[in-house]
């Protein structure tokens, strides 16, 4: 089932969780809200499940009016980041709650709830833990647990909050693999949020990226960390390098450093910033066409890529990754000099109030 | 949002109603009943009743069994306390249990048991007869009692709240070289003092009302081994009620001043968290800035 | 010392000290008079025993208590569920003084509730005169056993269900919506289940304290013998009466049914703790 959302607006007192929200979300497709805390992801998410009411706006479920439909009738799963799993009752019991709950006309006979739950049991790959309680599983297998809870009531729209948040490092790459398969086997219409950007470009088919209770971008994981829309995007998906220069007419500056770019061709000598990925940067002992000077102050070359630290004259810190290979030609050490070249840059305009300077 | 984990407004409506009824009738109703008894029929003769003599020698009794009791309780319970919050031993919840013992004793129990161990056909109680102390019937029988049903009220107040503080200030302040003494006045001190405030209230209160243990081994010598609630039930058994209710709003008043203190303690201590929480998650916010 | 304890190393002093006083305190003013009971005990021999709890009126006196102390608990358990839901989740003005008013019980001196409620409920008394012409008679039956037994037992119940429904994860009751069950569905399956186990002792602690109640009770209670007398009352008497052995014995009794419920009902949480997993 597809899902629109047309201009939300939420307000929590003074903070404003969410300012004037549009999303679609297509039928059976893998949807990741990512944003640091507080951007309003998560009050999206709950929006969505109809756990919180937005003060403005339209939530459209397969094109009908959702808005005012109570949780209990959206058909929405909804995974919560501490699982909320029922203490006292068993697995199966959990598993079995919302079909056990349904009015007596609508409920499946006992067998049927049996067999259901134990076939979603062996989905997840926990049929062996049907009468364990909750508190004697692992926080993956509570994980899997609540997944399986929230499925058995067939519902028409996934809904996971942070689901791997609480988990540790392997379990978390382990359950991420295991989630996209799940979403492979099954196309049912899935959001999920996270704050960590490796997770959503990883699991996700599209990407929405928010921030202060706006969407910065939304768009394909290689298209969004290929083509950052905005300087926030740049910066939270990544490791970046900042250079402040000058745009005229569609040529950089900065310093006695000049390219031509594809955009900005109206720019008028405004102010820019230029961003950079350490991996796009690229170090040589010549000064020819150079973006910037800098001593070598560390190396980090544990791993397949060397890290190289570059201080500048002015105190500013560059980082560079390169291959061994291109290390070992440099046969750099520290107190050298080097210069960088961009392979690639984001460049993005200084407006009026200077509100996009991040400074990292 | 409000209607999602919550009940419709006439449900709400309907079961604060009946909960704040039920808690008038059984709890606030009688507390302004003690009052209305003891003035209806004026100041003066309240104020007659309390300067009687026999009443003015069961209220200085009073104070002077809470007097010994409290300071006494109040040791054992820092001591207590500081033993099973602090250090890991063999036998610390059967410690635990037999502290909480007296609580599960009925006070007359409690009562007779001081009879049988100082009552005067005893070893212990004639021995003691002999060389002139009476226990039971007498003033060190009513002390006796009075620690003892108020003796786990300090510990408890402070064990729960000690544990959860955990042990690293004083550790900290050990290893930066304070001495026992220093450390427990410094570090520890500070951080219980209101629990134990209201340990001391509660102590007090209860020593100062205890009826049915004190009943036991008082003996209800008029004007020599009666407290404030032995004179109450002396009056109201003789239908003297204004006198009866005058001497039991004092000890009203106290249960009023207790319940206050204790109000008062829980919100510091609430007050104490979330500065500690808000100071967290502060430096949290400022150790995640670049 | 530390070798028999089994102490762990700690790098904090005091030790020694603290734990002298407390087994010191301990042993004088609780220990040395539960010594006392159990070696009168010893010394009573069965006959006597037998003799002096065998009465008609003594084993009325027992029912009596644990009966009216039974019922108070599952009036409490009821109305004290109530009122520490009332207070955790509903808003209602005067509330900081209401939730300060619950712990009155444990402050009021035993006495003075006694004699308050005895003169509310007697036929002339603020709320017995409108119980009198419903043919309701409460002073002086064990109805007023009941109702002072109640005052005194709230404030466990209360002060044990609230901060367990305080902590109750929101989480859970969202979870439940979700997956379509109505707020009765989630009430009975979800939020009750979880604060049983403070239920049952939150009663447990209001039952005990009931059973042995003796200073709120005597007032209302008018002691009747084989109607409104309690057991504790009896102790009390047979002391009037210089009958040692005969109060021990009741005392006894009853110190022996108290540990047995209390046995049972530990049995019963340590067990469920153990199944729902102690983590």
């Amino acid at each position: 089932m597809s899902i629109e959302i047309r201009n939300i607006r939420k307000q929590f007192g003074q903070f404003t969780a969410l300012d004037n929200v549009s999303l679609d979300i297509a039928a059976g497709e893998l949807l990741a809200l990512l944003g640091p805390s507080g951007c309003g992801k998560t009050t999206l998410l709950r929006i969505i499940a109809g756990l919180e009411k937005p003060d403005a706006g339209q939530v459209l479920f397969g094109g009908a009016d959702a808005t005012h439909t109570h949780v209990a009738e959206r058909q929405v799963g909804f995974v919560f980041q501490h699982y909320a799993l029922f203490r006292h009752m068993t697995v199966f019991d959990n598993v079995a709650f919302g079909l056990s709950v349904k009015p007596r006309r609508e409920r499946p006979s006992p067998e049927e709830i049996r067999e259901r739950v134990m076939k979603l049991l062996k989905m997840v790959q926990l049929d062996w833990l049907a009468d364990a309680y909750p508190g004697q599983l692992s926080g993956g297998q509570r994980q899997r647990i609540a997944l399986a809870r929230s499925l058995a009531v067939e519902p028409k729209v996934l809904l996971l909050d942070e689901p791997f948040g609480a988990l540790d490092a392997k379990v978390r790459k382990d359950l991420r693999r295991w989630l996209r398969d799940l979403h492979n086997d099954m196309h049912i219409t899935s959001v999920f949020v996270t704050h960590d950007q490796e997770e959503a470009l990883e699991v996700s088919d599209r990407v929405v990226v928010m921030d202060h209770g706006h969407i910065e971008q939304v768009g394909r994981p290689d298209d969004i960390y290929e083509h950052p829309a905005t300087p926030f995007v740049t910066q939270f998906l990544g490791d970046v390098n900042l250079f402040h220069g000058r745009v005229d007419a569609g040529q950089l500056t900065i310093g006695s450093y000049a390219q031509a770019l594809s955009q900005h061709q109206d720019a008028d000598g405004d102010a820019a910033v230029a961003y950079v990925r350490p991996h796009d940067l690229d170090l040589s002992l010549q000064a020819d066409g150079a973006l910037a000077q800098g001593t070598v102050e560390h190396i980090h070359a544990v791993g397949p890529v060397v890290r190289v630290e570059l201080q500048q004259a002015d105190g500013h810190t560059i980082e560079a990754a390169v291959s061994k290979e291109r290390f070992r030609a440099l046969g750099i050490v520290p107190g050298d000099t080097v210069y960088v070249t961009p392979r690639k840059l984001a460049v993005f305009l200084k407006d009026a109030a200077g509100q996009q300077d991040y400074v990292i | 949002m409000a209607t999602l984990t919550t009940e419709s407004r006439p449900v709400r409506y309907a079961l604060t109603a009946v909960a704040l009824l039920f808690l008038f009738l059984f709890l606030l109703l009688p507390l302004i009943g003690v009052f209305w008894e003891a003035l209806h029929k004026g100041w003066q003769l309240y104020l007659t009743a309390l300067v009687e003599p026999e009443a003015l020698s069961a209220i200085k009794l009073t104070l002077i069994s809470a007097a010994i009791a409290v300071p006494l309780n109040l040791v054992f319970g820092v001591a207590a306390a500081w033993a099973i919050a602090r250090f890991d031993f063999r036998g610390k919840s059967l410690l635990t249990t037999l502290i909480d013992l007296p609580f599960a004793v009925s006070p007359v129990v409690a009562g007779l048991m001081f009879i049988l161990l100082f009552g005067a056909n005893t070893v212990a109680g004639s021995w003691l007869q002999d060389h002139g102390l009476q226990v039971i019937f007498a003033v060190p029988g009513i002390v006796l009692a009075t620690v003892f049903v108020t003796f786990p009220f300090v510990a408890r107040e402070l064990i729960p709240l000690m544990q959860s503080q955990g042990a690293d200030e004083e550790q900290a302040a050990i290893v930066l070289g304070a001495s026992g003494w220093q450390t427990f006045r410094k570090v520890t001190l500070p951080n219980i003092k209101w629990g134990l405030l209201y340990g001391v209230i509660l102590t007090n209160a209860r020593a100062m009302g205890e009826f049915g243990a004190v009943s036991v081994v008082s003996g209800h010598i008029r004007g020599e081994t009666n407290t404030i609630p032995l004179h109450v039930e002396i009056l109201y058994n003789e239908y003297n009620f204004v006198g009866a209710f005058a001497c039991a709003s004092l000890l009203a008043l106290l249960a009023l001043i207790t319940l206050l203190v204790k109000s008062l303690v829980e919100w510091r201590l609430h007050r104490q968290q979330q500065a500690s929480t808000l100071r967290t998650a502060e430096a949290r916010l400022q150790a995640a800035q670049p | 010392m530390s070798n028999i304890l089994n102490l762990r190393h700690s790098v904090l002093p005091g030790f020694r000290l603290s734990f002298g006083i407390t087994l010191f305190w301990l042993a004088l003013i609780v220990l040395l008079p539960f010594a006392a009971l159990v070696y009168s005990t010893i010394g009573m021999g069965w006959d006597g025993f037998a003799a002096a709890v065998s009465s008609e009126r003594v084993l009325a006196a027992i029912r009596l208590s644990f009966a009216t102390a039974g019922l108070s608990a599952i009036i409490n358990l009821v109305f004290g569920f109530l009122v520490a839901w009332v207070l955790v989740r509903y808003p209602f003005p005067g509330k900081r003084l209401v939730d300060a008013l619950v712990d009155l019980p444990f402050a009021l001196p035993t006495a003075v509730a006694g004699i308050a409620l005895t003169t509310l409920y007697a036929p002339n008394g603020w709320i017995g005169q409108y119980l009198v012409p419903l043919g309701i008679k409460v002073s002086f039956t064990p109805l007023g056993i009941i109702v002072a037994l109640t005052f005194i037992g709230l404030p466990f119940v209360v002060r044990t269900v609230q901060p367990v429904l305080e902590d109750l994860e929101k989480e859970l009751e969202e979870a439940a919506t979700c997956l379509g069950a109505s707020r009765w569905d989630i009430f009975r399956r979800v939020i009750f289940p979880a604060t049983l186990p403070s239920l049952i002792t939150g009663g447990t602690m209001a039952f005990a304290r009931a059973t042995g109640e003796y200073g709120s009770v005597i007032f209302i209670a008018g002691n009747i013998p084989m109607v409104s007398e309690i057991a504790p009352l009896i102790i009390v008497s047979k002391l009037d009466q210089f009958d040692q052995q005969g109060a021990t014995a009741v005392a006894l009794v009853m110190l022996g049914i108290s540990f047995v419920f209390l046995l049972v009902i530990n049995l019963i949480q340590w067990w469920a703790a153990r199944r729902h997993g102690a983590r």
